[in-house]
């Protein structure tokens, strides 16, 4: 207990940027995939082999190299960027972090949602079509939100996985929790900073899956058997 | 683009590309046996019920709610250190771990909580029939097991397994940063020669890219083949 104390806000401020990197990577990688996966669904002739290839990139090839293809990969055409005065930015390893965190998500979330747009059921678009919805109010009002609710579980286990694999962030000298307990047990060779590492990452995997679930029971009340009808009320006056 | 940078021999990285490539190529394939016999251990003491259940949860719950990478270096630096207590060495003659059975281990850790519910699922989904009708012919529950349920669930987890496979060659990348010269490593050794860290950083995706896809390729010939009936699927009016 004596070394939590120690460690305890070093660790804290580790997992405060591990959580400021997943859930900004993952928002960011959500705006990104919807149009991806729109893509994917409708397939526009011109645009889609680009759509497929991209999605195949990013879940092929490991996080961590495309870490390093964007924060060292980036020096290589520092004029070019200068030029343009993107290099402040991709010189800052938070923002390669977060750019790579949210491409890569955004091509595992396009893949996901393609699968629930595609599990939405034939009847209920036809339905919307014989009442004469507009193609706005029929993506807006029954494809979407139906494909977000068949995606949602799945979506939750994608968040789960940049949270772990977002941990490479401390390859390239961010201190996240993973980089906060690498420095520490660096410092001290005290074996228990790990423990208290894994220990951080469940509570919040853990906060995170509980939180999905929750989500998930709101977004699907429409399902939830009827509850029971209201007892009669109690007459308090009298 | 300087193609030179890629060609055989001293002047080129090509060949250390290539080993690389072996290393990596040999870590995933030693660890697929290690993870999916771990997974079936857990899945097995899951079945069992019980406190092995509950053994079964924490392992799962503990490694897919820890990032691979803190998993890799638990094992890395806390194994060896165990050793080191365990022996109770003297300054300066420590064991260390290799980083190849480092990666193994924690890789394999890694694969098998994951596999363990991939099994779990697969005989979840399993049928009654023919476990019930093995047990009324007679036979033992582990020869049930082995001799009507095991092809049947591997077809069913084949998908999930395929899956895992895939995001075990993508995390042996991870065993480069504890200095194993797999691909990641000499990509970077490479970089740090050439001072070219785009193209040598693009060319060893490339590289991961082509693996997962073969693998893909493969793992959808196995999943054809794996079906009752064969290549050609169960016949109308045949017999599985």
């Amino acid at each position: 207990m004596d070394s939590l104390q120690h460690y305890g806000a070093q660790l804290l401020a580790g997992a405060g940027l591990t959580l400021k990197l997943t859930l900004g990577g993952y928002l960011l990688a959500a705006l990104l995939a919807l149009p991806l996966a729109l893509l994917l669904y409708r397939r526009p002739r011109l645009l889609t082999p680009l759509a497929r290839l991209y999605v195949s990139f990013f879940r092929g090839t490991p996080l961590l190299g495309q870490l390093f293809l964007l924060y060292y990969g980036a020096g290589q055409f520092r004029p070019e960027l200068q030029a343009l005065g993107l290099w402040g930015l991709l010189r800052d390893p938070f923002n390669c972090a977060l750019l790579t965190f949210s491409l890569n998500s955004a091509a595992y979330q396009a893949a996901i949602l393609l699968g629930g747009l595609q599990g939405v059921k034939a009847g209920e678009m036809e339905a919307a079509r014989a009442y004469g919805f507009r193609p706005v109010q029929l993506y807006r009002l029954i494809l979407l939100p139906n494909a977000y609710r068949i995606a949602f579980p799945a979506l939750g286990n994608e968040l789960i996985l940049l949270l772990k694999g977002g941990a490479v962030a401390s390859i390239v000298t961010l201190l996240d929790l993973m980089g906060q307990t690498r420095r520490l047990f660096s410092q001290t060779f005290d074996f228990t900073v790990y423990c208290y590492a894994a220990l951080g990452y469940l509570v919040i995997t853990s906060s995170l899956v509980w939180l999905w679930h929750r989500l998930e029971r709101r977004l699907m009340r429409h399902l939830q058997p009827a509850a029971p009808p209201p007892t009669q009320r109690l007459a308090l006056s009298h | 683009m300087n193609w030179q940078l890629l060609s055989w021999g001293p002047t080129g990285w090509g060949d250390e590309l290539v080993a690389g490539l072996g290393i990596t190529l040999a870590l995933a394939l030693a660890t697929l046996p290690v993870g999916l016999l771990l997974g079936s251990l857990s899945c097995l003491l899951w079945f069992r019920g019980g406190p092995a259940r509950w053994l079964a949860r924490a392992y799962t719950t503990l490694i897919r709610g820890t990032p691979e990478l803190l998993t890799l270096f638990l094992v890395y630096n806390g194994v060896a250190m165990l050793l080191n207590r365990l022996l109770s060495r003297e300054h300066g003659d420590f064991v260390s771990l290799s980083p190849f059975v480092a990666g193994v281990i924690s890789l394999g850790l890694v694969l098998g909580g994951y596999a363990a519910e991939v099994l779990r699922g697969a005989y979840q989904s399993l049928e009654f029939g023919p476990r019930e009708a093995g047990l009324a012919l007679g036979m033992r529950r582990y020869q049930v097991l082995l001799l009507i349920e095991l092809r049947p669930l591997l077809q069913l987890a084949l998908p999930g397994l395929g899956n895992l496979w895939l995001n075990l060659v993508k995390d042996t990348a991870l065993v480069s940063v504890i200095a194993l010269n797999d691909l990641m490593r000499m990509g970077t050794v490479a970089v740090g020669a050439t001072r070219q860290p785009f193209f040598f950083y693009l060319t060893v995706c490339f590289i991961y890219w082509g693996v997962c896809m073969a693998s893909e390729w493969g793992l959808a010939r196995l999943q054809l083949g794996c079906r009752p009936g064969g290549r050609q699927g169960v016949q109308p009016g045949g017999h599985a």
